[in-house]
C-alpha cells in the first residue's frame, strides 16, 4: 500500500517561486469555495434534508392549517400564501449558513483557509454562494408543490423567476447576519437558540400568513418595517403581474443595509477569530 | 546562511493573552534562513500560539516581528504569499477526498482547473497517497492525514513552512516519513519552523532549537549547545536494595562529577551526564563496591529533564498553575 517515498519524490514536486501562478482573484477564489460547498453536498447528501423536507412540510402544513380558517377556502388562500411560504422557507434555511460555518471553524480548516494568499472574505462569500444552490432547490420544491395545490401566478413563469431573484438577493444579504452570529457564538446549541429567537418574530410577525390589516395597530407597525414583509410584498406584487418599483427598490435597500452592516463586522470577527 | 538578506523570522517581545490568561509572555526569536528551527516545549507552553501569530492567523497583543523581511502587522498579505502552515490539528476538509482537497487548494493558488487536477495528482503520488486519493479524508489514518496536510502546504513551495507538532500521535514509520519530507524540503531551500514536544525529534531534525515554557524562551541554541547546557544524556540505575541508595549515589556523584536528579523512587538513581563522563565504568564500579544493580540504562535526557536542568524545576503540564513569575 503506502510505501515510504524516497526523498527525491517529494523534492520532485517542489516548484520554484518563478513557476508559481498568481493566486486566484477574489471572484475566482469565492467560486472555488462555492465549489467546495457543492462537493460537500455530493459527499454528504443528507445535508439536503432540510432544504427538501422542510419546504414540503411548511407548504402543506400552513396551507391546510390556515387555509380554511383565514381565507375561507384553501384555493383562495393558496394565491396569497405561496409567495409568502416561498420566502419563509428560504429565510428559515438561511439559518443553516451559520451552523455550517460554526462547524468549519471548530474543525481547524479555517486556519488553512486564512493562511492562503487569497482575498480573505472568499471562504465566507463562497459558502454563501454555495448556499444559493440549496435555496434554489428548496424554492423549486416549494413552487412545484404550490402549483400542485393550485397556485397560479398572474405574472406567469417569468414573474416567478424575478421574485426568486429578489428572494435570493435578500437571502444572501441576510446570511451575513448568521455569519456574524456564528463567529460570535461558541457552541452550536447557543447558535441554534439565538437563530430561532431572531427568526420567529421575523417570520411570524410578518405579512406571510395574514394581511396585517387584521392585526392590532402596535403589531402592524412592526410588521410593516419587518424586512421579511418588505420582501414578501415585493414578491407578491411581481407574481401578481403588477410589480411595484418602490417595493422592489426597498428589497435592495434592505439587502444593502444587511450586507453593509453585518459584512464588515463578520470580516473583522473572522480575521480576529482565535 | 549569513549571506541571506534578512533572517526568516525576527521576533522581539511577542505577546499574546487570551482573556486574562497569558499564553505568550514576550518571546524573542531569530530564525535564520534555510534549515530547520525547532520550538520545543510541553503542552500549553505557547508553541501553537507563537506559530499562529507568525503565520498571521492571530493578531499579536504586543511586540514586533518580521517574517521573511515583512512586518507582521502591516504586510500580512505579503507574508501569506510566502509561508505555509500545517496546523496541529488537520486543516483539511474531512468530507472531501484527498484529491478534491488538493485540487481546490491548487485552484486557490491560481492553477486553472486542469492544472490543479494535475498538480493534485503529482502531490498525491509523491506523498504515497495515490491509492487513497478518492477516499474521504475522514477515512484516512493519522499518518495519511499528516502527509496530505503537508502536501496541501506544498502546492506552491513556501519559503517558510510552519509545522505545528507534525509527528505527535504518529507511529514510528509515519514519523520517519514526515522527517524525510522535512529533510527534502530543507534540501530544496525551504526554511522549516517546527514545534515538537520531543527532544529526540528536535535533536534529529533541527539545526537550532528554542525551548519554551510558560510562553517564554528559556533556552536557545544548536542541539550541541543545548546538550552542553543540559548534559549529554541520563544514566539511570536501579538498585536491588533501597538501603544502598545513599552510598551508591555518593560513589556515582564522585565518578560522574554530577549531582543525582531528585527522584522519589527509593531504588532509582538518575544522573545527567556530559559526553566525556566515564559512564562505561558505572556498572563495574557499583559491582565492585558490592551493590546489586537490577537495571541500568543510558538515555537521552527526556523533555522533563531538560526543563529540570534549565529551570531547576519540573515542567508543568498545565500552564494554569499559580507559579509566581520569575521576574
Ligand atoms: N483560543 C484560546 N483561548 C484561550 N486560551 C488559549 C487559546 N489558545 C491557547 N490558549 C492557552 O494558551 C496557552 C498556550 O497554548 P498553546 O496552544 O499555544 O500551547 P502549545 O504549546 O501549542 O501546547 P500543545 O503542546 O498542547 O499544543 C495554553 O495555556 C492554552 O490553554
Ligand atoms: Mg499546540
Amino acid at each position: 500500500m503506502t510505501t515510504v517515498q524516497p526523498r527525491s519524490e517529494v523534492s520532485s514536486v517542489l516548484r520554484p517561486a518563478a513557476e508559481h501562478p498568481e493566486p486566484a482573484s477574489p471572484l475566482r477564489a469565492s467560486l472555488v469555495y462555492a465549489k467546495r460547498a457543492m462537493l460537500k453536498i455530493r459527499h454528504v447528501p443528507e445535508q439536503l434534508f432540510d432544504v427538501t423536507v422542510f419546504p414540503i412540510m411548511m407548504t402543506l402544513m400552513f396551507t391546510f392549517l390556515f387555509g380554511g380558517a383565514l381565507a375561507g377556502s384553501v384555493d383562495a388562500y393558496v394565491q396569497y400564501l405561496i409567495p409568502g411560504i416561498f420566502a419563509q422557507t428560504i429565510i428559515m434555511i438561511t439559518m443553516y449558513t451559520g451552523l455550517t460555518l460554526n462547524k468549519d471553524i471548530e474543525k481547524g480548516i479555517f486556519d488553512r483557509f486564512r493562511s492562503l494568499p487569497v482575498w480573505r472574505p472568499a471562504p465566507l462569500v463562497g459558502a454563501l454562494l454555495g448556499d444559493q444552490v440549496r435555496y434554489l432547490l428548496a424554492g423549486a420544491i416549494t413552487m412545484a408543490l404550490g402549483f400542485m395545490l393550485g397556485f397560479r401566478p398572474e405574472g406567469g413563469l417569468l414573474s416567478v423567476l424575478v421574485a426568486t431573484v429578489l428572494l435570493l438577493v435578500f437571502a444572501f444579504a441576510l446570511s451575513w447576519m448568521w455569519t456574524m452570529i456564528a463567529l460570535l457564538v461558541r457552541t452550536e446549541q447557543a447558535l441554534m437558540g439565538i437563530s430561532m429567537f431572531i427568526l420567529m418574530p421575523l417570520v411570524f410577525a410578518s405579512n406571510i400568513f395574514v394581511d396585517p390589516a387584521t392585526m392590532p395597530r402596535w403589531l402592524q407597525g412592526f410588521v410593516e418595517v419587518n424586512p421579511v414583509s418588505v420582501v414578501v410584498t415585493a414578491m407578491r406584487d411581481v407574481m401578481s403581474g403588477s410589480p411595484v418599483a418602490s417595493d422592489i427598490l426597498l428589497v435592495f435597500v434592505w439587502s444593502a443595509i444587511l450586507v453593509a452592516g453585518f459584512g464588515p463586522i463578520s470580516m473583522m470577527l473572522y480575521n480576529r477569530k482565535t | 546562511m549569513l549571506d541571506s538578506p534578512e533572517p526568516a523570522v525576527v521576533a522581539t517581545g511577542l505577546r499574546k493573552a487570551f482573556g486574562g490568561k497569558v499564553a505568550v509572555a514576550g518571546v524573542d526569536l531569530t530564525i535564520p534562513r534555510g534549515g530547520v528551527f525547532g520550538i520545543l516545549g510541553p503542552n500549553g507552553a505557547g508553541k501553537t500560539t507563537v506559530i499562529r501569530m507568525l503565520a498571521t492567523l492571530l493578531p499579536v497583543d504586543g511586540g514586533q516581528a518580521r517574517v521573511l523581511g515583512h512586518d507582521l502587522r502591516t504586510a500580512g498579505g505579503e507574508i501569506r504569499r510566502r509561508v505555509a502552515l500545517t496546523g496541529q490539528f488537520a486543516s483539511l476538509d474531512e468530507d472531501l477526498t484527498g484529491r478534491e482537497n488538493l485540487t481546490l487548494i491548487s485552484q486557490l493558488f491560481g492553477y486553472s482547473a486542469g492544472e490543479a487536477r494535475q498538480r493534485a495528482r503529482e502531490l498525491l503520488a509523491a506523498f504515497g497517497l495515490l491509492d487513497a486519493a478518492d477516499r474521504q479524508v475522514k477515512k484516512y489514518s493519522g499518518g495519511m492525514r499528516r502527509r496530505l496536510d503537508i502536501a496541501a502546504s506544498l502546492v506552491v513551495t513556501p519559503e517558510l513552512l510552519f509545522l505545528d507538532e507534525p509527528t505527535t500521535g504518529l507511529d514510528p514509520r509515519s514519523r520517519n516519513q514526515v522527517w524525510d519530507i522535512v529533510r527534502s524540503l530543507v534540501s530544496a531551500g525551504t526554511t522549516v519552523l517546527l514545534t515538537t514536544q520531543y527532544l529526540d525529534e528536535a535533536d534529529r531534525l533541527a539545526d537550532r532549537i528554542a525551548v519554551i515554557d510558560h510562553g517564554r524562551v528559556i533556552a536557545e541554541g544548536t542541539s550541541d549547545e543545548l546538550k552542553a547546557l543540559i548534559g549529554q544524556g541520563t544514566v539511570k540505575v536501579r538498585l536491588a536494595d533501597p538501603a544502598d541508595r545513599r552510598r551508591a549515589a555518593e560513589l556515582l556523584t564522585a565518578l560522574l562529577d554530577s549531582e543525582p536528579l531528585p527522584r522519589t523512587d527509593p531504588v532509582e538513581i538518575d544522573f545527567t551526564v556530559t559526553g566525556d563522563a566515564p559512564v562505561a565504568e558505572v556498572l563495574t564500579r557499583l559491582e565492585a563496591a558490592g551493590f546489586a544493580v537490577t537495571a541500568f540504562s543510558l538515555g537521552q535526557p527526556s523533555l522533563d529533564e531538560v526543563f529540570l536542568a534549565i529551570t531547576g524545576e519540573p515542567s508543568h503540564e498545565d500552564a494554569d498553575d499559580s507559579r509566581e513569575d520569575p521576574e
